[in-house]
């Protein structure tokens, strides 16, 4: 009886979450004289014109292509330098560490909206704007400090004696961190890549203020849609679908340990 | 764990303070720069104090924008905090169903945000939308382009749908931590249901239920793009938050002085807030070790 009223709950919750993904879903299928025509519940004539406009149309797919670039690059700058960081923070204690640990947790809070304005003036002015590294590098701001967090609390988990027994062993640091250690905190690395990629994806104030042609991001492209013509709401809804695909494919593989990334490691 | 003190650990943070660094203490100190200096266009600037913060302090505008954030930030509290628990402690226990779960609960997190804007913002409308559609044939007069109610109502209900999994798998992987045998031994003792939870979950979650808070409060006091799509911050300036406020200031107006000074304000806060939840979660952290 007990687990009846839980399955009722979760029935409505998992219902209201994704009602809305449905909706968007069954107006990208639908011609726009549908959409805005009648209202049916799913498309009466099946189109899959909307996503073919955006497949076959560079100015439409290059946003994709340009979202991805610049979030690999950042995953892997993002993980490049928090993974000896973490080292750091897990393994020693240093003159400033606790304080250093919390700016860096500062700037995970820092408001994208401060930072808008200087951030495309210190890339202008470096000659930077408009370019892939410069949003990856910007969205380091808040990435690096996640991921050193994140590693942070995985690293804790592994017990010191395997550092000592490696050194003994006759390992150097370098060799001991990238054959010993990374394989066994590789679930960690996972999850933290997997935090990087989905924040530097979602994020949209930074990597708009600081591109305009060569590597605008599709989210910025969707605006794209309102033209003298009215709304292509058809078009939009099918970039606004394309845009939850690649979240939705690796959730799966990390599931189990999206709570911990979220915990900041500390779960 | 005891760890060994070595400053040559700072070699190995280098990469990333100076990464940060860049990303951060330099264009801060250009916030700072602008909010100490007034300008009249061509990169000459002059000395002017305090008399942004002064105005900032002072001004009408942002009494408004904060109230309403304020606002904003303790009705989504209010709202997802108590639903996330709810809804983690309704969640199947193991199996495919839980996988499944926490799948669909995840997904409106990796939805980047103005997609969601975008979602609602369709969703909501009278004429195309699901919901617009059947509040008004149910004869609900529901418009969030004209009435701040039914636009407040909108960003609310937004941010619930988008932001109460995170709190609810937070909680989960809580509960999910708790032995087995603290149930039984409560069935033993024929506690209640409400005294296992106010005495075996709640002090279980007590950690990732901060982390939780801390991690809304500061997402919904730093929001900017879902509202912005959603409703541009009006009907008037009713949703106009902290931060699109500060956006159009300083890139609409380009009033860079008052909009530097505020945002150092902002940025303020929220470094004392995190600073409070960052004392207060590291306490807990040592008195759990010393357990």
């Amino acid at each position: 009886m007990k687990l009846r009223g839980s399955a009722i709950v979760m029935a409505i919750y998992l219902l209201f979450l994704m009602v809305p993904i449905y909706w968007l879903l069954n107006m990208s299928l639908k011609t726009n004289a549908e959409i805005t025509g009648t209202f049916s519940l799913f498309p009466h004539n099946l189109t899959f014109r909307n996503y073919q406009v955006i497949l076959t149309d560079p100015s439409w797919y290059m946003g994709y292509v340009n979202s991805i670039i610049y979030v690999v690059m950042n995953t892997v700058i993002s993980i490049t330098v928090a993974l000896p960081a973490a080292y750091a923070f897990s393994r020693f204690s240093f003159i400033g560490d606790k304080h250093l640990f919390f700016w860096l947790l500062t700037n995970r809070m820092a408001p994208p909206a401060v930072f808008a304005l200087p951030f495309f003036q210190l890339y202008s002015s470096i000659g930077l704007f408009d370019t892939h590294i410069a949003v990856a590098l910007a969205h380091c701001l808040f990435n690096v400090p996640l991921a050193v967090w994140i590693l942070e609390g995985f690293m804790r988990g592994v017990p010191k004696e395997i550092d000592e027994t490696a050194y003994i062993d006759g390992y150097s640091f370098p060799r001991f961190f990238v054959k010993i250690f990374m394989p066994l905190i590789a679930s960690g690395i996972g999850v933290a890549a997997f935090f990087c990629f989905m924040f530097s994806w979602v994020e949209l104030l930074l990597s708009r203020t600081l591109t305009s042609v060569n590597a605008k991001p599709i989210a910025a492209t969707m605006t794209r849609t309102v033209s003298a013509s009215g709304m292509d709401w058809g078009v939009l809804a099918a970039a606004g679908i394309l845009t939850i695909l690649p979240g939705a494919l690796v959730i799966w593989f990390v599931r189990n340990y999206i709570a911990k990334g979220f915990a900041l490691g500390r779960v | 764990m005891q760890k060994i003190q070595n400053n040559k650990a700072w070699l190995l943070v280098l990469p990333v303070l100076v990464l940060v660094a860049f990303s951060a203490v330099v264009p801060l100190m250009t916030v700072v720069n602008y909010a100490f200096n007034d300008t009249f266009g061509n990169n000459q600037f002059f000395w002017a104090g305090l008399e942004w913060f002064d105005e900032m302090v002072h001004s009408d505008r942002l009494h408004g924008a904060l109230g309403r954030q304020v606002l904003f930030s303790a009705i989504i509290l209010a709202i997802e905090v108590p639903l996330g628990i709810f809804v983690a402690l309704n969640m199947p226990k193991q199996s495919f169903w839980a996988s499944f779960c926490l799948v669909v609960m995840a997904l409106p997190l990796l939805i980047p945000f103005n997609v969601v804007g975008t979602i609602w913002q369709i969703f909501g409308r009278t004429d195309i939308g699901l919901l617009g559609h059947s509040l008004a044939a149910l004869g609900v007069d529901y418009n969030y382009t004209n009435d701040p109610i039914d636009a407040w109502a909108t960003v609310i209900v937004m941010d619930v749908w988008h932001w109460t999994s995170l709190v609810a798998l937070l909680c989960y992987a809580g509960l999910q931590s708790i032995p087995q045998a603290y149930y039984q031994a409560a069935k033993i003792d024929q506690a209640s249901r409400w005294a296992v939870f106010r005495y075996i979950e709640l002090p279980k979650m007590k950690g990732v239920l901060l982390i939780a808070i801390l991690l809304r409060f500061m997402d919904s006091f730093m929001i900017y793009t879902e509202p912005f799509v959603v409703t541009g911050g009006g009907p008037g300036n009713a949703t106009t938050f902290l931060s699109i406020d500060l956006v159009k200031m300083a890139v609409g107006q380009f009033d860079l002085g008052p909009a530097a000074a505020f945002s150092l304000m902002y940025f303020l806060v929220i470094m004392l807030v995190s600073w409070v939840f960052y004392t207060v979660m590291t306490n807990l952290d040592k008195a759990e070790a010393g357990q």
